[in-house]
């Protein structure tokens, strides 16, 4: 039953990708890649990591939809709602795809892979927690903080508007003049 | 810990679900008459059934080269996520999913909106529809991360992402007691995730309908039935998030648990009546500026009352 799902989810995922390439609109194509990411979600959890499994439905989801709006936003023809051809650069494209997928295939059926040793944990959610945050709580406060001080920045540099545009040259104002005013009252 | 998916449970689901969704609907109805000053005879309660009916019969209404896969995939999609999210919301004591990891389940069915309610807007080729569907993306940008931390918040109170050992956790002293804000942060979310309300403006009359301008017939009632759907669903999931799940005396937990539900499903409604569209965009900022240092605050108080 098992292998029965995860063959079907496979496949999925794979003409899923396909799609991405074949559909004439950037919609289809952007809603065909969370299809295929959503199929590689499910292996994940018949593969017995249901958090690793359900966090990827999570991101991918929020990441396609945003995708979306900023490929549709960036399209040359208008807004994205005529059909277009979703390749570009046909045979470099294929090449590098083709080579790509024989050398992560070839590696899946040539390496060694170790045989199991031990149980899986009762608890599979919790062993992840701590093997991620156990040892690596260090490291992983400090990506944490330079993740964010990256957005922050990008956020900053990608403004137009700082806040001499918004309190004015000598910051006198009290309330900022924005285009768009905000919920606060600020 | 038991995994597992109770099989009459997966059937019966979506039924009780469309019954808890109905209720909502004829409570709406009612309410809405009496705010409109109308008297309400008993059978404005019938007036959700009747209007399925009208448009289960009546004929769609056509829109030039629609992206209709698009269009119903995201229509459909409604409905059945919330039937997922419900399935790992113990009925009382057992969910029809039991997950370990049920809390992020939920969460990651509620992501599919983002999805679902930009493909009904991309779908029918309308500029109203796509102003609505854009409208829900700014709407969620707003409301997920709050919402995010409010589940979690529950989870951290009880040590554990499955629902029902956070309902257990709660014996002794309900969630809503000392995560107020957490609480608070998640009905807003469970409004804003339904577009219901004060955050209807995605399906906004300013913009003739919004995602719901160019649905008729059939499409039309599958997305009204999805959003009471998820506005049950979302009311379910805050029992035993926060309400102690089926704690109560005498009363079998299964009641006690609709008996919240249907409470909280009814402030839910309630509110639409009660408070007026609050913008997109100025929702942007409330949430990000207000809500979210909130919840924040709260999880580390949770945090540290937990060490």
């Amino acid at each position: 039953m098992e292998l029965v799902l995860a063959v079907a989810f496979g496949i999925v995922a794979v003409a899923a990708a396909v799609a991405v390439f074949v559909v004439d609109s950037m919609a289809r194509a952007t809603y065909a890649l969370l299809v295929s990411f959503l199929a590689v979600a499910a292996e994940l959890v018949l593969l017995g990591s249901a958090y690793l499994g359900v966090l990827t439905v999570l991101m991918m989801t929020v990441e396609m939809a945003v995708m979306g709006v900023f490929m549709i936003m960036y399209m040359m023809n208008p807004a994205g709602l005529m059909p277009m051809s979703m390749v570009h650069n046909k045979r470099g494209a294929l090449s590098i795809a083709i080579g790509t997928f024989v050398v992560l295939g070839a590696g899946a059926l040539l390496v060694p892979w170790p045989s199991r040793t031990g149980e899986p944990p009762a608890e599979l959610t919790r062993a992840l927690g701590f093997s991620l945050m156990g040892e690596h709580m260090l490291a992983m406060i400090v990506i944490g903080v330079a993740l964010l001080a990256t957005m922050i920045s990008a956020v900053l540099l990608a403004t137009d508007r700082g806040r001499y545009d918004r309190y004015g040259d000598e910051l006198e104002r009290d309330t900022p003049r924005d285009p768009v005013a905000g919920g606060v009252g600020r | 810990m038991t995994d597992g998916l109770a099989l009459w449970g997966a059937v019966v689901l979506p039924f009780g679900l469309l019954l808890v969704a109905t209720t909502a609907a004829s409570l709406s109805a009612a309410l809405g008459s009496a705010a409109a000053g109308r008297a309400v005879p008993v059978r404005t309660v019938l007036q959700p059934v009747q209007e399925a009916a009208r448009l289960l019969v009546v004929r769609r209404r056509r829109t030039q080269h629609p992206d209709a896969l698009l269009w119903r995939l995201g229509g459909g999609t409604l409905f059945v996520t919330a039937v997922l999210a419900a399935a790992v919301v113990p009925i009382g004591d057992a969910p029809v999913l039991r997950s370990e990891v049920g809390v992020v389940w939920f969460n990651a069915a509620e992501t599919l909106l983002w999805a679902a309610l930009w493909l009904t807007g991309w779908g029918g080729n309308s500029v109203a529809g796509l102003i609505g569907g854009y409208r829900f993306l700014a709407q969620a940008l707003a409301y997920e991360l709050p919402m995010m931390l409010a589940l979690i918040t529950a989870a951290l109170g009880a040590g554990s992402l499955d629902v029902v050992q956070v309902a257990a956790a709660q014996e002794d002293l309900w969630f809503v007691v000392w995560m107020p804000v957490a609480f608070v942060v998640f009905l807003v979310a469970a409004l804003a995730l339904s577009f219901w309300g004060p955050f209807s403006q995605p399906a906004g009359s300013d913009a003739a309908g919004g995602v719901l301008a160019e649905l008729s017939g059939v499409d039309r009632l599958v997305v009204l039935v999805g959003r009471y759907a998820w506005l049950a669903a979302a009311a379910g999931m805050s029992v035993p998030l926060f309400l102690g799940g089926g704690a109560g005396p005498l009363l079998p937990s299964w009641l006690w648990w609709l008996a919240k539900t249907l409470a909280v499903l009814a402030a839910l409604v309630w509110v639409r009546w009660r408070w007026p569209v609050v913008r997109v965009d100025r929702f942007e900022e409330i949430a990000w500026v207000v809500l979210l240092p909130a919840i924040v605050v709260q999880a580390l108080v949770v945090s540290l009352v937990v060490i």
